[in-house]
């Protein structure tokens, strides 16, 4: 499977990237190169392993509902770009100039 | 427009809230309007090198849930990175499950107003939720609060069984009483514990492919569920009949307006590009865990209705409203149970209980009128102890201090006298005191009875047992 141009400007769509066209032909390139060498990894025959032989342990661990937080090293402010009245403040989204409260998917 | 040409077809994925008290993958708290971003710690804030671990009553909720939806748990799941970009969602992927879900195949029983229908139960999955994005506190930014993110939610996905938007909020309010039932959620659309988005179609009747679908999201009630369905069916069906084409789009519906907007082009699953979480291992769910999960499924809301039926021998309307909360239900059978009264006990606790209630404010389990003092009012009624009229002023004496019925009774004088001497004493003085109306009455005018029952009661200050009363006035008629 070869990924094309479109592939990665839709991808980097996605995830918000700005993609300067001259990086197109190398980033198309350096993928197909990642996907070159899964195909390669895919000859080797796994049938007979588990897909958990890695698994030290037979299930997440799993921790009581009554443990408290982790506790902040640092505390917000001296992280957040900016925070005001203990929001974290970010430029307006575009697909929001007529403003409401809402979460996505 | 010829609505009538197409067919609506609905699925609906319902997310919702799981009852812990810490989040999904760290131990920040669950709490409900507290100050933004105080319930946050490296690990919901994806500082760097922060791991999930999670959280073992999310899983003990999450699969009571779906076994009581009919749904084969599965005993290997994994989480999966479910990738996208926005502000409140601080790792740049939500974990979810994807491939390998907790359960799957369940399915609803909802009365649909002229019968019965399954619909089914696609997957129940877990996830954990997203922060808040509040777009319109600040001129030209947006403010976050992550407090809610990290926070465990099941999403459940139905089938795309459901042909009406009244069939779809049939199976909500269903599905939102078997969640009450297995107290797994508190289920309030209001503070966002219960998000439903709309999956929506029109196709030709008789048609058996599905049509193009769209979302709907942002509806705050199920009625706002119901209207924003009507709606988009509408708006499909216009486009249709003109045709044109059913764009697959995400709509956010509108309340005030009581129409929809375009939020975004719809993704496919693959733009979300899921993959395992590498810092999760599979959760694997042992027998015997599911052994205790199973036996920790209380009764549901439809074996309730069936066993009050045959049990209490009430009608459809009364049993209607005793099970439609558990609390509320579960304190009517203890009245009944320990009356030996069920008809009484559920016209007090349809009646003066859920006046009193309502008017306290207080929720039914702190309710100070527990139903073993309710129940034995009651008895004290059914035994001729006290009047009718009597137990209405214990109740609310009762519902003031918290003291046990046969106290405020014994206390306020109100134990009924059975006695025959002294009835008939009041008797004697009231046919003397109202010679006219005695004569009539012991002429055979019967109407009066009533009235004469009214002044002996007077007379006794309301402690004649009006049976009695009854009974000896008309053996006094009788031998006149």
């Amino acid at each position: 499977m070869a990924v094309t141009q479109a592939d990665v400007i839709h991808v980097a769509e996605l995830a918000r990237l700005a993609l300067p066209a001259e990086r197109l032909d190398h980033l198309v390139s350096e993928l197909n190169g990642i996907l070159a060498h899964m195909d390669v990894l895919e000859k080797t025959d796994t049938s007979a392993i588990d897909s958990n032989v890695s698994v030290p342990v037979d299930s997440t661990p799993l921790r009581s509902d009554s443990s408290g937080p982790l506790p902040m090293l640092t505390s917000r402010e001296s992280f957040a770009p900016s925070i005001r009245d203990g929001f974290f403040i970010v430029p307006r989204l575009a697909t929001h100039e007529d403003a409401a409260a809402d979460t996505a998917p | 427009m010829t609505q009538g040409k197409y067919e609506m077809v609905v699925g609906l994925e319902v997310h919702v809230q799981l009852k812990t008290r810490s989040k999904a993958f760290c131990g920040c708290s669950t709490r409900f309007g507290d100050p933004p971003n105080t319930n946050t710690c490296p690990i919901c804030l994806a500082l760097p090198g922060a791991l999930p671990v999670l959280n073992e009553k999310a899983v003990e909720l999450a699969a009571r849930a779906a076994l009581a939806l009919g749904c084969t748990l599965h005993p290997v799941s994994v989480f999966a990175r479910k990738n996208y970009f926005y502000p409140d969602l601080p790792k740049g992927y939500q974990i979810s499950q994807f491939d390998k879900p907790l359960a799957t195949a369940g399915s609803v029983k909802v009365d649909v107003g002229d019968g019965e229908k399954s619909i089914g139960v696609t997957r129940v999955h877990m996830e954990e939720d997203a922060g808040k994005s509040l777009h319109d506190r600040y001129p030209s930014a947006t403010a976050i609060d992550l407090n809610r993110a990290g926070v465990p939610l099941i999403e459940i996905v139905s089938e795309p069984d459901m042909r009406s938007s009244k069939e779809a909020g049939a199976y909500l309010r269903t599905l939102r009483q078997i969640l009450q039932y297995l107290a797994v959620s508190d289920v309030s659309m209001e503070e966002g514990s219960l998000r439903v988005d709309a999956n929506v179609s029109a196709r030709p009747v008789g048609q058996k492919e599905l049509g193009t679908k769209t979302e709907m999201k942002n509806m705050n009630s199920f009625s706002g569920v119901e209207r924003a369905l009507e709606y988009e069916f509408a708006r499909q069906c216009a486009l249709l009949d003109r045709g044109e084409q059913v764009s697959q789009q995400t709509l956010l519906w509108d309340a005030a307006k009581g129409e929809a907007r375009v939020s975004r082009t719809k993704e496919g699953s693959h733009d979300y590009r899921y993959f395992p979480e590498p810092d999760l291992l599979p959760l694997v769910l042992h027998s015997e865990w599911l052994a205790g999960i199973k036996a920790s499924v209380p009764e549901l809301p439809a074996d309730r209705k069936k066993r009050f039926t045959d049990e209490y021998k009430l009608g459809n309307e009364d049993i209607e409203k005793l099970t439609a909360l558990p609390l509320l239900s579960d304190y009517f059978e203890a009245a009944a149970r320990i009356s030996g009264e069920p008809k009484g006990a559920a016209n007090w606790v349809m009646g003066d209980v859920q006046a009193a209630i309502n008017a306290s404010g207080v929720p039914i389990s702190e309710f100070r009128v527990r139903p073993a003092d309710l129940g034995q009012l009651i008895k004290l009624v059914a035994d001729g102890l006290v009047s009718r009229s009597a137990a209405k002023v214990i109740f609310g004496q009762m519902v003031e201090t918290g003291k046990p019925a046969a106290q405020i009774a014994h206390d306020l004088s109100l134990v009924q006298v059975g006695d025959d001497g002294a009835i008939t004493g009041w008797i004697d003085e009231v046919l003397a005191e109202h010679p006219e109306e005695a004569k009539r009455y012991l002429a055979g005018e019967k109407k009066l009875q009533g009235v004469l029952v009214g002044f002996v009661m007077k007379k006794s200050a309301g402690k004649a047992d009006p049976k009695r009363v009854n009974q000896l006035l008309t053996s006094r008629a009788g031998a006149g």
